[in-house]
C-alpha cells in the first residue's frame, strides 16, 4: 500500500499561504486480482461513500447496440444468484443508505451513500453483482420499456436535446462518441438478454474495474474489507486491455446542420470542436483548454459574455465548455443564444469575431489570475464534499489517467500560461474538425441566411 | 430487525453533526438571531439567509418583480457596475447565489476564512444597495423574458402552470412566479425598487451558518450585512384553502411523452400528523425503489422511468403533489395504476413489514443529510423557517420511530382522497378524456 497525498503548486503556495497544508488525504493499492482501489479520508461525519467504477462505457458498446451499456446498469440491480430483483437497493433501504448507479461514454459507476459501519455489506453486495448476475426474459422486456421512457424523458421531449445528439453525431465521423449513451431508439428497441450478458461477461471483471471508498473510514479497514470481499473474485484476463476502439481520421470538412422543431420557443447556435483530452503523462494542452472555457464563457466575467452581452448584447447567453476527462479526443463547445432580433447567423459571426479578436490580443492576466485563484479555492470548497473528489478520481482513472495525474492536475493548471491558452485556441478552433448547429423553430422568421466566412 | 434498529440508534448518537449541542444560537446586538455549527477543520463557511415572502410579495399588476429584482441583486451594486461586481467576487474565490420562490427569497454564500470580511462586505452591497441599472435591468429582463416564453413550450412548465391555475385561482400561488412577458415587458425600476424594499427585511430573515467562523465572528458579521435593511417589509399573503375535483385536465401538446401532475389538498407542517403522513408517503410515493407507486408503475409494468409522491406544505396552502411521465399510448395506465394505489392506500393502510421498512430507510438516511457545511447551514435555515428549534435534530427520529401502523391508518383516510385527486396532463395522451374541474 502506497500513501500519495497531493502536493500543492509551489506558486500557489507563494500566492495563498492557507493553502499551504492542503492535502488530499488519498491512498491507492491494488489488490492481486487487479482491482484498484482508493481509499478518500474524511473523519467528519460517520457517513461513508463506496463507488465502483468500470471502465467501460457506451463506447465501447458493439456497433448495432447502442445503450447497452446503460441498459445493464439498470439490470444490475436485478437479482443475482443469492439476491432476488430489487433486494439490492431494499437493503440498502432498509440499512438507511442510498443508492443509484450511472452510465457515461467511458465508464460505468455503482454507488452507495450509507453509515460507515455498514461499508462490509455493501461491499459484499457489490462484488455479487459484479460476477454472478442473473437475467430473465421478463427482467428484460419491462426494464427495457423503462430506458425507453427514460429516452422519451430525456431526449424525445425535448427538441434541444435531439439537436445536440445530431450535432454529436456530426461531429464524430468514426468514433464511438458519436452514439448517445443512452442508445439510438431503433437500436434500444432490439436490446435483449444476449446483448446485455454480453456486454456484462466483456467487461465486468475486478481487473477492470476500481473500487473508491470515500468518508469515515481508514485505508487499513478498507484494504481488509475489499480483500474480504472483492479479493476472491478471479481476474478475467479477457478484459482490461487498453481499449481499442476505431479512431476519428482526420477531419477535412467543416460539418453544419439545422435542426427544426415546433417545441423550440429560444433558437441557439452550438459549435463543437474536436479536441485533445487529457492523457497519462501530458495534461498540459487540456489545461490549457480548460483555462480557455473559463476565460471564455466563465460567468460574467468571460470574454463571450463581455463581447456578446454586455457590450454588443447580440446574446442573451453564451457560454464555452470542455471536459478534458475522457478517454480519446473531447470536444470543445460554444454555445450562444441570440437576443431578440438577431438572427443566427449574425450572432455566428460575431462570436467567430470575438474568438478571432481573443487569440489576437492574449489572456487578459487579471482575469487568469482570478480563474487560478478559484481553481485554488475550489480545493478547499472541495474538501467539504468528498463524493465530488471521489467522483474526480473515478472518472479520472476510467479515462485511461492514473492517481498520479490526478494529483499533479492542480498544479498544471496553476501553471499554463496566458501563451500556451491561446496556443490551444489557435489549434482547437479549426472549422474544419467542427460542428455548427442552429436550434430553430418550425416558422422560418429566423431562416439562416447563408454566410459566408 | 432487531439489529437494525439498533445500529441506527448508535449511529444516531454517533453523528456529531447531530447533536443539538453543536447548534450553537447566536443572538447579535441589533437583534438578529442565526444558528451556528462551528466546524473549523475547513478554512470556509457557508451561510445562509432566508427571507420569508418570496415572489408572492409581487404587487398587484407587478407579477414577475420579486422573480427579476433577485435576478438583479448581482448585476451592479453600491459602486461596482455588473461586471466589477462579478470580477470582484470573482477575485475572493466566493459564491453567492440568489433565488426566489413563492414562499421565499434565499441567499446562499461560501466564502474563505482569509478574505472573509472582505467577501461579507461585497454581499452586503448586493443585498442592501443594488443598483438595479438601466443597462442591467434590460439584459435581465430579455433573459427572464426568454425563459418565460420557453416555459410556455415546455411540458413540465406547462402542467406546472396549469394545476397552480386550477388550484390556486387569483392567490399569487396560481399564476406564475416570473410573471408573463406582458407583465414583465411592463416592470419599470422603481417596480424593482419597490420590490427590493418589500421582500428584503429585517422583520422577516433567517440565517444559519456552518463552517470555520466563531459565533462571535458570526454576530458582527451579520450586523454588518443585514443591519442596514429595512426594519419591515410587505405584509404576507392571505392563506388559501385548495379543492380540488377528481379528473384528468388534458393540456394539447405534441410530443412524444406525456406529463402528469396530480394532486389534492396536502397537510400542514405543525399538524400533529406530519410524521404519520410523511412515513405513509415515503411507502406510497417517496421517490426509492421500494415505494408502492415505483414498484407498480415502473418495476412491474415499465410504464415510466420515475414516478413519485411528496407533501408539499407552503406557507399559506398544503398540497400533496405527484409526478409521473409516460409515452402518450401508455400515460392512461399509468394514470389508472397510480389511482387505484391512492384508493388502497387510503383503505387499507400500511403493512408492518412496510412500516417497519421505510422507519429504518427514514431514520438511517437523516444523518446521512449532514454531510457538510453547505448541506448543514441549508437544513438548520429550513428548522428555523419551519418553526422547529434546536433539540429537533435529535427528537426527529424519535418522532418517526413513534408512528404506529394505526397512525399511518389514520392519516391515509383522512389524507389521502382519491375523489378529490386531480391529474393535470400535457401531451396527446390516447384514452384520457379531458374532465373540466
Amino acid at each position: 500500500m502506497k500513501t500519495l497525498a497531493a502536493a500543492c503548486a509551489a506558486l500557489a503556495l507563494a500566492a495563498l499561504p492557507a493553502l499551504a497544508d492542503e492535502q488530499e488525504p488519498v491512498t491507492t493499492f491494488t489488490l492481486d486480482n487487479g482491482m484498484d482501489v482508493v481509499v478518500i479520508e474524511d473523519h467528519r461525519a460517520p457517513v461513508v461513500v463506496q463507488m465502483v467504477w468500470y471502465r467501460a462505457g457506451s463506447a465501447d458498446e458493439t456497433p448495432g447496440r447502442s445503450g447497452v451499456a446503460h441498459f445493464l446498469e439498470h439490470l444490475l440491480f436485478k437479482g443475482t444468484d443469492t439476491l432476488a430483483p430489487g433486494e439490492f437497493s431494499k437493503v440498502v433501504a432498509e440499512n438507511g443508505g442510498n443508492d443509484n448507479a450511472f452510465t457515461s461514454y467511458d465508464q460505468t459507476a455503482y454507488f452507495q451513500r450509507i453509515a460507515a459501519d455498514r461499508l462490509g455489506l455493501m461491499m459484499k453486495m457489490e462484488a455479487d453483482r459484479m460476477v454472478n448476475l442473473r437475467l430473465d426474459e421478463e427482467d428484460i422486456l419491462t426494464e427495457r420499456d423503462v430506458i425507453i421512457e427514460e429516452r422519451n424523458m430525456r431526449v424525445e421531449n425535448d427538441p434541444a436535446a435531439l439537436m445536440r445528439e445530431q450535432l454529436g453525431a456530426a461531429l464524430y465521423l468514426n468514433h464511438r462518441y458519436g452514439v448517445p449513451v443512452i442508445g439510438w431508439r431503433d437500436e434500444m428497441e432490439t436490446l435483449d438478454l444476449d446483448a446485455a450478458y454480453d456486454f456484462y461477461h466483456r467487461f465486468y471483471a475486478p481487473n477492470n474495474a476500481i473500487l473508491i471508498v470515500a468518508g469515515d473510514v481508514t485505508p487499513d479497514e478498507v484494504e481488509a474489507l475489499a480483500e474480504e470481499h472483492y479479493g476472491p473474485l478471479p481476474a478475467n484476463p479477457e478484459v482490461g486491455a487498453p481499449r481499442a476502439r476505431p479512431q476519428e481520421p482526420q477531419q477535412l470538412a467543416e460539418r453544419r446542420l439545422t435542426f427544426r422543431d415546433p417545441r423550440v420557443a429560444q433558437p441557439y447556435v452550438m459549435r463543437r470542436y474536436l479536441a485533445p483530452e487529457r492523457d497519462p503523462g501530458d495534461q498540459r494542452e487540456a489545461a490549457a483548454l480548460t483555462l480557455l472555457s473559463e476565460i471564455l464563457g466563465g460567468g460574467q466575467t468571460s470574454v463571450l459574455n463581455r463581447d456578446l452581452q454586455f457590450d454588443s448584447k447580440a446574446a442573451l447567453y453564451t457560454g464555452a465548455f470542455y471536459d478534458g476527462t475522457s478517454y480519446d479526443d473531447s470536444s470543445f463547445g460554444l454555445v450562444a443564444v441570440p437576443a431578440p432580433g438577431v438572427t443566427l447567423p449574425e450572432l455566428e459571426t460575431a462570436l467567430d469575431k470575438t474568438l478571432a479578436a481573443f487569440i489576437d490580443e492574449g489572456v487578459d492576466p487579471d482575469q487568469l489570475e482570478r480563474i487560478k485563484f478559484q481553481l485554488r479555492a475550489d480545493q478547499i470548497y472541495e474538501r467539504d464534499d468528498v463524493q465530488s473528489l471521489a467522483r474526480r478520481y473515478g472518472s479520472a482513472l476510467t479515462s485511461g489517467l492514473t492517481v498520479e495525474d490526478v494529483q499533479a492536475w492542480p498544479d498544471i493548471l496553476q501553471s499554463v500560461t496566458g501563451e500556451e491558452i491561446v496556443a490551444a485556441a489557435r489549434k482547437v478552433f479549426d472549422r474544419k474538425q467542427s460542428v455548427t448547429g442552429y436550434l430553430m423553430p418550425e416558422e422560418t422568421q429566423d431562416a439562416p441566411k447563408e454566410v459566408t466566412q | 430487525m432487531k439489529p437494525v434498529l439498533a445500529f441506527v440508534a448508535s449511529l444516531f448518537l454517533a453523528g456529531p453533526a447531530l447533536a443539538a449541542a453543536d447548534i450553537q444560537t447566536v443572538e447579535t446586538p441589533m437583534g438578529f438571531t442565526a444558528w451556528l455549527v462551528e466546524e473549523p477543520s475547513i478554512p470556509f463557511t457557508s451561510l445562509e439567509i432566508r427571507f420569508e415572502g418570496g415572489t408572492s410579495l409581487d404587487a398587484p399588476g407587478k407579477r414577475g418583480a420579486t422573480n427579476l429584482m433577485v435576478g438583479l441583486l448581482e448585476e451592479g451594486a453600491g459602486e461596482y457596475d455588473a461586471r466589477g461586481f462579478a470580477e470582484a467576487r470573482d477575485a475572493l474565490a466566493a459564491s453567492f447565489r440568489y433565488d426566489s420562490g413563492p414562499d421565499t427569497v434565499s441567499v446562499s454564500a461560501k466564502f474563505l476564512t482569509e478574505n472573509r470580511d472582505e467577501a461579507v462586505a461585497l454581499l452586503r452591497e448586493s443585498l442592501v444597495d443594488p443598483r438595479f441599472g438601466e443597462d442591467a435591468v434590460e439584459r435581465v429582463r430579455a433573459q427572464v423574458l426568454s425563459g418565460i416564453r420557453s416555459d410556455l413550450k415546455d411540458p413540465d412548465a406547462i402542467a406546472n402552470a396549469e394545476f397552480d391555475r386550477m388550484v390556486f385561482g387569483d392567490h399569487p400561488y396560481g399564476s406564475q412566479p416570473d410573471g408573463t412577458v406582458e407583465s414583465v415587458t411592463a416592470l419599470t425600476r422603481d417596480d424593482l425598487v419597490a420590490a427590493h424594499r418589500a421582500a428584503l427585511a429585517r422583520d422577516r430573515v433567517y440565517i444559519a451558518a456552518a463552517g470555520d467562523i466563531s459565533p462571535e465572528e458570526l454576530s458582527a458579521l451579520i450586523d454588518r450585512l443585514l443591519g442596514d435593511l429595512p426594519a419591515t417589509g410587505a405584509p404576507l399573503p392571505e392563506d388559501v384553502d385548495v379543492a380540488t375535483q377528481a379528473g384528468t385536465t388534458v393540456v394539447p401538446f405534441d410530443t412524444p411523452q406525456s406529463v402528469a401532475l396530480f394532486g389534492h389538498k396536502g397537510l400542514k407542517r405543525d399538524d400533529p400528523d406530519f410524521f404519520a403522513a410523511y412515513v405513509m408517503n415515503t411507502i406510497l410515493g417517496g421517490g426509492g425503489f421500494e415505494a408502492r407507486l415505483m414498484k407498480e408503475v415502473r418495476e412491474k409494468r415499465g410504464l415510466t422511468y420515475g414516478v413519485y409522491s411528496y407533501l408539499m406544505p407552503m406557507d399559506h396552502a398544503e398540497l400533496y403533489l405527484g409526478r409521473v411521465a409516460s409515452a402518450n399510448d401508455r400515460i392512461g395506465e399509468a394514470i389508472s395504476v397510480i389511482r387505484d394505489e391512492w384508493a388502497r392506500m387510503a383503505s387499507e393502510g400500511v403493512t408492518d413489514a412496510e412500516l417497519a421498512q421505510a422507519k429504518t430507510y427514514l431514520t438511517g438516511a437523516y444523518p446521512l443529510r449532514f454531510d457538510g457545511n453547505g448541506p448543514i447551514a441549508r437544513i438548520l435555515v429550513g428548522m428555523q423557517m419551519d418553526g422547529l428549534t434546536p433539540d429537533y435534530v435529535v427528537t426527529r427520529n424519535a418522532e418517526v420511530e413513534a408512528v404506529t401502523a394505526e397512525d399511518v391508518r389514520r392519516v391515509a383516510k383522512r389524507l389521502l382522497q382519491p375523489d378529490a385527486l386531480r391529474f393535470v396532463v400535457v401531451g396527446q395522451p390516447e384514452g384520457l378524456e379531458d374532465v373540466p374541474g
